[in-house]
């Protein structure tokens, strides 16, 4: 298989970037997408040239961090899914491919398609953690948790942290991230101590980033390799609205 | 800073008064309708349900400026939202697909603009009467009350000013087939099984809005309702 590529080519933040031509000759139809980058960036350097940055590392779909935006989607055309886990076999032969970095201004551009996510890891460090008493490891079954919040939490739990959310929303909100994150442990009695203070904290923490509001298009959950449900915003409504009337009540 | 007022600061908190807001407007629209739609029962029914109205007194007047300020605080806050939004994104996609986005979802800031621009001439047109010169030649209807049957009739006789109002009403729909499940989620109330069931009934619900609001315009240039008095 053959295509051209339009990639997004930025020497670093304070350059202009602009789509730059590739072609990609000789493809397997089985190659993945990143791989298929590797093979171009092979071409580049062998030719003396800078090769394409991009972010990557397990390649199979469960850490979060290959970020691009491939034909204006998110993570590419395979949903749910990451752009580590599209095959070329998913384009038609001979097709145009643009592929952007993932676009909201709290996730600043580092070089070419790689960007700084590092927005969403203080999100989590506003709130999104649990106390636990140190020393030795208490009774497994001392506490109980209804197989129903156990399963509500492993969903929201399941979020990668990649940015898709906010990369594919209209508006650059990362409301599905930290609705993720909120969720995961309002539904466990270990999340119990900190769930008012820590909703407060993360919205917040997310609305000083400079993310954009939610509108409700749910585009989101649409692209979420995780699958998270644009639901669980709804419960982040929820958890925030009860939170802010509990420290209006002094509690 | 309070609780209180870092919540309705929060973006969050600013959903909310959109929604609230929204739900209030919501009721309007429905209130409204049945209203109007009285005009198929004729006469009587619309004149007396208009003086009915009118007798509310200070009433009314207290329900004028609840509805506005409900639209002005809807306005006010999906503005700054819609504003936050764009800056959100400084640099934009040179190519941008939508998997599940809906266009009614994505043009909401436009649709509530252009229905703003018809609520204010509609407000001109049938509440301060200054559009079309013929509603001074009317008369009193025989229980000596305003004809408000007589007024609607021939204010709709005119295409371009149906037109306005129809083309008003797809907008006011459009904008309602997001907004109305749009605020069950904003507010909370909202779960992963009623999610789709709530936007089809959303859309449902505008469009047969904009179904009853279009048909008293469609009635008029179809003469199915005729003007109780010549002019």
């Amino acid at each position: 298989m053959r295509f051209k590529l339009k990639v997004w080519r930025q020497k670093n933040p304070k350059t202009k970037g602009k789509l730059v031509e590739y072609q990609a000759t000789n493809v397997s139809p089985n190659t993945s997408f990143l791989e298929m980058l590797d093979v171009v960036n092979e071409g580049l350097i062998a030719k003396g040239e800078e090769p394409i940055a991009f972010d990557s590392d397990c390649r199979e779909g469960i850490c979060g961090t290959c970020s691009l935006t491939i034909n204006g989607e998110a993570h590419g055309p395979d949903h749910p899914g990451a752009a580590c886990e599209v095959y070329m076999r998913r384009f038609k032969d001979g097709a145009t491919i643009i592929v952007e970095p993932f676009r909201a201004k709290p996730f600043p551009l580092i070089k070419d398609l790689v960007v700084d996510r590092s927005a969403l890891d203080r999100i989590v460090q506003a709130g999104g953690f649990v106390a636990a008493r140190a020393g030795s490891a208490p009774e497994a079954n001392a506490t109980l948790v209804p197989k129903q919040d156990a399963d509500r939490a492993m969903e929201a739990a399941a979020c990668i942290g990649c940015g898709a959310c906010a990369a594919a929303c209209p508006n650059a909100s990362a409301m599905l991230f930290t609705a993720a994150k909120v969720s995961h442990l309002a539904f466990l009695p270990q999340g119990q101590p900190e769930r008012t203070s820590r909703v407060l904290k993360m919205v917040t923490a997310m609305d000083a980033e400079g993310f954009g509001n939610c509108t409700n298009t749910y585009e989101c959950e649409a692209v979420c390799p995780a699958q998270i449900s644009a639901s669980y915003i709804a419960k982040l409504n929820r958890e925030y609205a009860v939170a802010s009337f509990r420290r209006k009540a002094g509690e | 800073m309070t609780a209180s007022s870092s919540f309705f600061r929060s973006s969050v908190g600013k959903k909310f008064i959109v929604a609230i807001t929204g739900v209030v407007l919501i009721g309007f629209v429905v209130g409204h309708l049945l209203g109007n739609l009285q005009i198929f029962l004729g006469q009587d029914w619309v004149n007396s349900y208009a003086e009915h109205l009118r007798q509310l007194g200070p009433v009314l007047w207290i329900i004028r400026a609840f509805l506005l300020l409900n639209v002005l605080l809807h306005i006010f806050y999906t503005i700054s939202l819609a504003l936050e939004n764009r800056r959100a994104r400084p640099v934009s996609y040179k190519r941008k697909e939508h998997v599940k986005a809906t266009f009614a979802s994505r043009s909401m800031a436009l649709s509530g603009l252009i229905v703003l621009a018809f609520i204010l001439y509609h407000l001109a047109h049938f509440t301060a009467r200054v559009t079309d010169p013929r509603f001074l030649l009317l008369k009193a209807d025989p229980l000596n009350r305003y004809d408000v049957y007589s007024m609607m009739v021939y204010g709709f006789q005119n295409y371009f000013v149906s037109g306005f109002y129809v083309l008003g009403m797809f907008l006011l729909a459009l904008h309602l087939s997001h907004g109305t499940s749009s605020f069950f989620q904003s507010l909370g109330l909202n779960d992963k099984k009623l999610t789709p069931r709530l936007a089809t009934g959303g859309r449902i619900f505008a469009w047969l809005i904009f179904i009853g609001y279009s048909s008293i315009p469609v009635a008029v240039l179809l003469h199915l309702v005729k003007p109780a008095q010549q002019l």
